[in-house]
C-alpha cells in the first residue's frame, strides 16, 4: 500500500516536470496566437527595439530599449487581421501561392506513391529491389544534393521561375513511396486471395483493398508531405529567381521571414493565419500521425 | 491441370500489371532526379558546361572545391551540426517515452503538445523565436534577472546553440512518438521474466529494452538525419541568407554558387555531398543488418 502511494507521488511528479517541458513545446505556438490580438501601437511598444535592430540592413542597431514578450495582449483586438485581410492582400496572395504548390504536391505525391508502392509490393523481382533500393538513397539526399540536377531539368525545360519547377519534381520524390510501400508490404496476401476468388482484378484489389487498408498510413503520410512543402524555403529561393516571378510565385513561407522585418504590427496575425490548414490538419489527423507511421515505418 | 494453368497465365498478368504500376514514378524519378544527376556528375569532371568548349580535368574541380574556404566552413558546420543534433533528438525523446510509459496523469495532453511543433509551420513562429533571442530579449532579461550577462545569441557562436534548440523543438514529439508505439511493442513476457529473476531496471533497459527498439532507433536516426540537412530554413528564417560564419550551412554555399551560375563548382559539391551520404546509408544499412538479426534470434 504504501510503496502503491508512493509511485503515485513518484508518477505525479513526472507528470509535472513533463508537462513542464510539453507546456514549453507549445509555447511559440500559442505566443504567436495570442499576439495576434494586439493593436499594432502595443505591438511596437513591446517590439519596437526589435524593428529598429532589423531596418539597419544586417548591421547591428544597439537600441537600450527591451523586448518584452507579451503572453496576453493589453486590449484583444481583429485590426492585425483586418489589415491583413481588407489592407494588404499581398499577404492573402503569398498565402495563395503556397496553397496552388502544397496542395498539387501533396496530392499527386500521393497518387504516384499509392500505384507505385502497388507495384513494388505485389510482386518482387530483382530490378524491381534494385529500383526500391536506389528511391531509398534517393529520399536520403538532402536538397543540397537533389536541387542541382532540378535546376538543370527546369532549365532544360524552360520551367524555371515557374511553379512547375517547384511542383514537378516534388510530385515525384520518392519520400511516401518508401513509407507507403512498407506499409502495403505488412498486407496479408490472404486479403488478396479471397478478393481474387470473389472476381477482383488487380485495379480493384489495388482501389478496394490496399487503399483503404492504407487509410491511416496514407493521411499520416499526406500530412506530414504537406506540412514539409508549406515550410518551404529551398526550392523557391532557387528554382524561383527573377524578380518578377519571385514577387509573383514566391510562397508565404520564404516572405514571412521578410514581413517580420518590416510589418511586425501583422506579422503575427500572417504567422496565425498561415498555421490555421495545418493546425486544423493536426487536430483533425493526429490520431493517424500516431499510428499510421509506426505501424508502417518501424523496421525499415 | 487446367486450372493452375490458367492460374499462371493470371499471374502473369498481375506481374505485368505491377510493373507497369511503377512505371509513372520510375519515369519521373529518371527525369527529374538521375537523369539530370548524370549531367551533374559529368559537369564536375569537366572545365565547361557547354559541351563543345569543355574539357576533360580529372579530379581538378574536386581538388579546387575541397580547398575552398567557405565550402570547408560549411561542410564543418553542416556536419558538426548534424553530429551534434541527431544524438540529442535521439536521446531525448527516447527518454521523455519512457517518462510517458509511466501511468502518469494527462499522458495524451502531453502528447499532443510535444507533437505540435511538428505541425505548426516554422515561419509563423519564428518572429516569437526573434523575440526571445533578441540581445535585449526574453532569454536575456532572464539572464540579467539572475545576476548573469547577456549573450549576444542570434549573431554569436551562441547562435548554434539556437538553432539546435529549435532543432530539437520540431523533431522531439514525432521520434517520441515512434518510441513510444515501439516500446508498446516490446514483447511484455520478456520483461516479466526479467524482472522476476531480479534484473535491475537499468539492466532491462539495456538489455532488453534497447535491444527491441533499435530498428527504431535506425529508423530514427535516419528520419532525423534528413532532418537535419534541412535545418537551413530555420537558420534562413530567423537570420537570412548571409548568417554568421558559424551558421552558414553547406545549403548557403550551394545558394551562393547557385548566383553565380557556377555549374562546375555547385555539381561538384553536389558529387561530394552525395558520396559522404552513400557512405553514411551504407554503414546505416550494414548496422540495421546487424542489429536485425541480433533481435530476430
Amino acid at each position: 500500500m504504501v510503496s502503491r502511494k508512493k509511485t503515485r507521488i513518484f508518477n505525479i511528479m513526472i507528470a509535472v516536470f513533463v508537462g513542464l517541458v510539453a507546456v514549453m513545446f507549445i509555447l511559440p505556438t500559442v505566443l504567436t496566437l495570442a499576439n495576434s490580438f494586439m493593436t499594432a501601437n502595443e505591438i511596437s511598444a513591446n517590439y519596437g527595439a526589435m524593428m529598429g535592430n532589423m531596418s539597419g540592413e544586417g548591421k547591428k542597431v544597439f537600441i537600450s530599449e527591451n523586448v518584452n514578450l507579451k503572453f496576453i495582449p493589453d486590449k484583444a483586438t481583429l485590426s492585425q487581421y483586418k489589415s491583413v485581410l481588407f489592407k494588404n492582400p499581398e499577404y492573402l496572395f503569398k498565402f495563395w501561392n503556397s496553397v496552388i504548390l502544397t496542395v498539387p504536391i501533396t496530392l499527386f505525391q500521393l497518387a504516384v506513391a499509392v500505384l507505385t508502392s502497388y507495384g513494388f509490393s505485389r510482386y518482387n523481382n530483382k530490378v524491381k529491389n534494385l529500383i526500391f533500393f536506389a528511391y531509398i538513397i534517393l529520399m536520403l539526399m538532402p536538397y543540397q544534393v537533389t536541387l542541382v540536377p532540378n535546376y538543370l531539368v527546369a532549365k532544360s525545360f524552360d520551367i524555371l521561375d515557374t511553379r512547375w519547377a517547384i511542383i514537378l519534381p516534388g510530385i515525384f520524390s520518392p519520400f511516401s513511396v518508401f513509407l507507403l510501400t512498407k506499409v502495403m508490404q505488412r498486407i496479408p496476401i490472404s486479403y488478396v486471395e479471397a478478393a481474387k476468388l470473389d472476381g477482383a482484378n488487380e485495379w480493384q484489389i489495388m482501389t478496394q483493398i490496399y487503399v483503404p487498408m492504407c487509410k491511416s498510413a496514407l493521411i499520416s503520410i499526406g500530412m506530414l508531405v504537406f506540412i514539409d512543402y508549406w515550410n518551404m524555403v529551398e526550392q523557391p529561393i532557387i528554382l524561383i529567381t527573377d524578380p518578377d516571378a519571385v514577387s509573383a510565385l514566391h510562397p508565404l513561407s520564404v516572405f514571412l521571414s521578410q514581413i517580420n522585418s518590416g510589418d511586425i504590427g501583422l506579422a503575427f496575425a500572417v504567422g496565425t493565419v498561415y498555421m490555421i490548414p495545418t493546425i486544423l490538419m493536426f487536430l483533425y489527423g493526429e490520431d493517424y500521425l500516431v499510428e499510421g507511421i509506426t505501424a508502417g515505418g518501424i523496421k525499415g | 491441370m487446367k486450372k493452375k494453368s490458367g492460374n499462371q497465365c493470371g499471374r502473369r498478368g498481375e506481374k505485368i500489371f505491377s510493373n507497369i504500376c511503377i512505371i509513372p514514378s520510375l519515369a519521373g524519378v529518371l527525369i527529374f532526379f538521375l537523369i539530370p544527376f548524370g549531367i551533374v556528375i559529368y559537369y564536375s569532371f569537366v572545365n565547361n558546361s557547354v559541351p563543345a568548349q569543355s574539357d576533360f580535368v580529372g579530379l581538378e574541380n574536386y581538388k579546387a572545391i575541397l580547398h575552398n574556404t567557405s565550402f570547408r566552413i560549411a561542410s564543418k558546420n553542416t556536419a558538426l551540426f548534424s553530429v551534434i543534433a541527431i544524438p540529442l533528438a535521439i536521446i531525448i525523446p527516447l527518454w521523455l517515452a519512457i517518462l510517458l510509459e509511466r501511468n502518469i496523469p494527462c499522458k495524451s495532453i502531453f502528447r499532443t503538445f510535444f507533437l505540435s511543433p511538428l505541425m505548426t509551420p516554422t515561419a509563423s513562429v519564428v518572429l516569437v523565436w526573434q523575440v526571445m533571442f533578441h540581445n535585449h530579449g526574453t532569454v536575456n532579461q532572464i539572464i540579467e534577472k539572475f545576476g548573469g550577462n547577456p549573450v549576444d545569441w542570434l549573431s554569436s557562436k551562441y547562435g548554434f546553440y539556437v538553432i539546435i534548440l529549435m532543432f530539437l523543438w520540431k523533431n522531439i514529439g514525432y521520434n517520441m512518438i515512434l518510441f513510444m508505439s515501439a516500446i508498446g511493442g516490446i514483447p511484455k513476457d520478456i520483461l516479466e521474466v526479467a524482472e522476476l529473476e531480479g534484473a535491475s531496471k537499468a539492466y532491462q533497459f539495456f538489455h532488453i529494452k534497447l535491444r527491441y527498439l533499435s530498428p527504431t532507433i535506425l529508423f530514427v536516426l535516419i528520419l532525423s538525419l534528413i532532418s537535419s540537412f534541412k535545418i537551413f530554413r530555420e537558420i534562413y528564417l530567423l537570420v537570412g541568407n548571409y548568417p554568421i560564419d558559424r551558421l552558414y550551412m553547406l545549403q548557403h554555399f550551394m545558394n551562393n554558387t547557385f548566383e553565380k551560375f557556377n555549374y562546375q563548382k555547385l555539381s561538384t559539391a553536389a558529387v561530394l555531398f552525395s558520396l559522404v551520404m552513400i557512405v553514411v546509408i551504407a554503414i546505416l544499412l550494414i548496422t540495421e543488418h546487424f542489429f536485425g538479426k541480433d533481435v530476430e534470434n
